[in-house]
């Protein structure tokens, strides 16, 4: 069942013209990737849809309601979840501090509880340092605090931007895998992606952006052996 | 060795010069002469000459400092007295510039008034020389010998010698409060002579301040965590104690001090309202408003307008029901300027918001306002506020409206920043951007917070008015912006109780010392820039702001230091 829905959005910064017609779905418990070189329109696609942005034409649907008439706050309790690229933990405040800050929007401390369990569990190193002011926390575990701040919200799609940017090899894969896991306990999840070869492999389906209009678009794996993708994307190989 | 003691030396010129130029500013600026006649100690020593050789002894006692770590004691101590000498050197040769030339076309401080001054009590110009080499010197010893005294001794010293300080400056004020009442005016007269402290007091206090910081720093002054250890419920009939003795002494102070005093203290309850209220726009929220007096004036107007019996009365309403609307509307222009200024962040909200606070002051001063609010003559005749037949007539009384002030305003603050709309505040300081993707609507958070500011400078300036029973344009200028924000710098960003010691250092004790007007902004900036040298995160900091203008971490405690997670991860 499609879960999030983009039709022909339109996002200008300015007189920039960033997207010009986008439309991508995102169905019930997929992983769908966003690839492109930079500037391609990644990270506004993902701000037009948690409302940081708002389209000049064009709707974004979460299931059959339409959040771009939403404002942003909306549209997180609406159930979308933005992780904002360069992951921005709010330095000065501890890890646990952060973690509560996400949750901002819900008032039921059981559900709260519940889901801090749960990211304790998914990332026990947040669990380690939760009295920790998050600006001392290295770049990999700042990235799982501001994953896991995320999932404080209980989203029901969570945008992922960049979360492998500036990380050390090894601490990539052990993001893609927690990836990888969240999504085997049902989340939905829209990455965007550099690493178009990670990411084309933990997703189902993926879309390839160029200039603000989608170039290519379909299943994971068939991406990943396009001739073109290859070219462009994946060095040539 | 040779080249290592020439180093030294230089050291010592360096030290000297600062020390010197800085005595010839302090000269210059005219505080030497402007404090002259400010007894500290009966007959003995002034705040000029305190002035005068405090950069000496400054010098003497950094020049020690830094001495004995790479020489021998006696060496810091010979340089600290040389670079007493070094620093007296200048003040001579200004001395005889100032008698032989005429200097005051440039420099309109240095009179013969001052001359004199510098003098020191000596008649010809050599022995004038001689003594502010050797009196320099021996200030310039005192500040090495201070340098190479165990902290705990000196530390002691220095929390004595402030107090001594303090109440030396404080005399004609306390020679009022215990003249007041015959009882204590034994005591009064024991302490201070007609100018000063007498030689009596300023040892009693010596001693006392000295005994109290040895018996603090002795680790058997621990309130706090004997209090901790305590089973709940003795712990909260103890906190209960203090805060009821607390305000029994809040209450019972005016009566105490007598009149004056307690003018200034509601003076520094006014800027305690209006600190509490710009510490929600700029502490809690982060946001830099520079205008912030507009909303004090909008107070003080609306309840100057509703109130006043003179030429200008309108409906002439009671103080306590102007107040309400005073606050109102203060709140509403705190709302009508946060609209405009929602997208704006850092240098152009503050620019906007100076922009604002300068509006309503022209507005003020307007002749097209002048038949409402009197143009720069103001309104006059503003009553004073009453309570069925008890009149708030003077200081003694107004304070308790402030104080009540202080405590509603205090309160409100401190469970605003602990509710829901606190932590959005919070995260909004930390970061817009992230904060909006969080779920935290920006538009309601920030106006919420321009509101509430505002009501607060607005139940400021309703008091203000009331109090002084006639309001000018003048009293409300960007200076009073300045110095609330300053207060909250010096006192610590987003802490509450920072507000109150701001307050008292910044506005209380310029109170105090009358001749100190003129050089009211020359304090704030030296006190400013030393703060953020020093203590960038203000007296009583924030725990968020502390966490990271200070090296230590001691947040992060549950990490063994070989955990190999940090170099890895």
């Amino acid at each position: 069942m499609t879960l999030l829905k983009l039709d022909n959005i339109h996002t200008y910064y300015g007189n920039i013209h960033a997207l010009k017609g986008i439309s991508i779905t995102v169905d019930e418990g997929e992983i769908v990737t966003l690839i492109g070189a930079n500037g391609a329109g990644k990270s506004t696609t993902l701000k037009t849809i948690s409302g940081l942005l708002y389209p000049r034409q064009g709707k974004v649907y979460l299931n059959d309601e339409v959040l771009t008439k939403h404002a942003a706050h909306e549209i997180v309790k609406m159930g979308v979840i933005h992780v904002p690229e360069g992951r921005r933990v709010f330095a000065r405040l501890t890890v646990m501090e952060n973690l509560e800050m996400g949750a901002f929007t819900r008032k039921d401390k059981g559900g709260i509880q519940q889901d801090l369990d749960r990211v304790f569990e998914l990332f026990p190193r947040l669990k380690e340092r939760r009295s920790q002011v998050a600006g001392t926390l290295s770049g990999g575990e700042q990235q799982m605090l501001a994953m896991g701040r995320a999932l404080m919200s209980n989203p029901r799609i969570l945008l992922l931007d960049e979360p492998s940017m500036g990380l050390a090899p090894v601490l990539v894969d052990l993001i893609f895998d927690t990836i990888r896991e969240l999504n085997e306990q049902g989340m939905t999840i829209l990455l965007v992606e550099q690493n178009a070869l990670l990411a084309l492999d933990v997703a189902n389906r993926g879309y390839v952006l160029e200039t603000g209009v989608i170039a290519l678009a379909g299943d994971a794996k068939e991406l990943a052996n396009d001739p073109q993708v290859k070219e462009v994307y994946l060095g040539g190989a | 060795m040779d080249k290592e003691l020439k180093f030294s030396w230089s050291e010592i010129l360096k030290f000297g010069a600062i020390a010197g130029i800085v005595a010839i500013y302090v000269i210059l600026v005219g505080m030497v002469e402007a404090f002259n006649d400010r007894y500290i100690i009966s007959e003995t020593v002034t705040l000029g000459q305190i002035a005068l050789f405090s950069p000496v002894f400054l010098l003497g006692y950094f020049a020690a400092d830094k001495a004995r770590q790479i020489k021998s004691t006696g060496f810091a101590i010979l340089s600290s007295a040389l670079v007493g000498l070094v620093g007296g050197i200048f003040v001579a040769a200004l001395l005889f510039l100032g008698a032989n030339i005429n200097m005051r076309a440039v420099f309109l401080n240095v009179s013969p008034d001052l001359l004199k001054i510098l003098h020191l009590g000596q008649e010809t110009m050599l022995g004038a020389i001689a003594a502010n080499l050797i009196i320099s010197a021996i200030v310039g010893l005192f500040g090495g010998l201070f340098a190479l005294t165990p902290h705990k001794w000196s530390n002691a010293l220095l929390v004595g010698l402030s107090i001594v300080l303090l109440m030396g400056i404080m005399q004609e004020l306390m020679t009022i409060t215990f003249g007041s009442k015959d009882w204590y005016k034994p005591i009064g007269k024991f302490i201070y002579a007609q100018k000063g402290l007498s030689w009596g007091g300023a040892i009693l206090f010596l001693i006392l301040g000295a005994a109290y910081s040895l018996w603090r720093g002795s680790g058997k002054f621990r309130p706090a965590a004997k209090v901790a250890k305590m089973p709940a419920k003795q712990r909260m009939t103890v906190s209960l104690t203090a805060w009821a003795l607390g305000l029994i002494i809040l209450l019972a102070l005016p009566k105490f001090l007598g009149s004056y005093p307690s003018e200034i203290l509601t003076t520094v309850g006014i800027y305690i309202i209006m600190g509490l209220g710009l510490n929600i726009v700029v502490g809690f929220a982060g946001l830099l408003d520079l205008g912030y007096v507009a909303f004090f004036a909008i107070g003080a107007y609306t309840v100057g307008v509703l109130t006043t019996t003179g030429k200008l009365a309108t409906v002439g309403w009671s103080f306590w029901m102007a107040l309400p609307i005073a606050v109102f509307l203060a709140m509403f222009a705190g709302v009508l300027l946060g609209i405009p200024v929602l997208k704006m962040r850092g240098d152009y909200l503050a620019i906007v918001t100076l922009g604002f606070g300068e509006i309503i002051r022209v507005l003020v001063l307007s002749d097209w306002l002048k038949p409402f609010i009197g143009g720069a003559q103001g309104i006059l005749q503003i009553p004073k506020p009453h309570i069925g037949g008890f009149v708030f007539k003077g200081p003694q009384q107004m304070y308790y409206i402030v104080l009540a002030g202080i405590l509603l305003v205090g309160y409100v603050a401190w469970r605003l920043r602990d509710a829901r709309v606190g932590r959005a505040w919070k995260a909004m300081r930390e970061d817009e951007d992230v904060a909006e993707a969080m779920g935290i609507h920006l538009v309601s958070t920030k106006l919420m917070a321009f509101a509430t500011g505002a009501a607060f400078a607005g139940l400021a300036g309703a008091i203000f008015a009331a109090k002084l029973g006639s309001i000018f344009p003048q009293s409300f200028n960007l200076i009073v912006s300045i110095n609330v924000l300053s207060l909250i710098i010096v006192g610590g960003i987003g802490s509450l109780p920072g507000v109150v010691v701001g307050a008292l250092i910044l506005v209380g004790l310029p109170e105090l010392l009358r001749e100190f007007a003129d050089f009211r902004m020359l304090f704030y900036g030296a006190l400013l820039v030393a703060m953020m040298l020093v203590k960038p995160e203000g007296f009583v900091p924030e725990k968020t702001h502390a966490r990271e203008l200070s090296e230590k971490e001691p947040f992060a405690p549950e990490i063994e230091p070989e955990a190999p997670a940090r170099e890895t991860i």
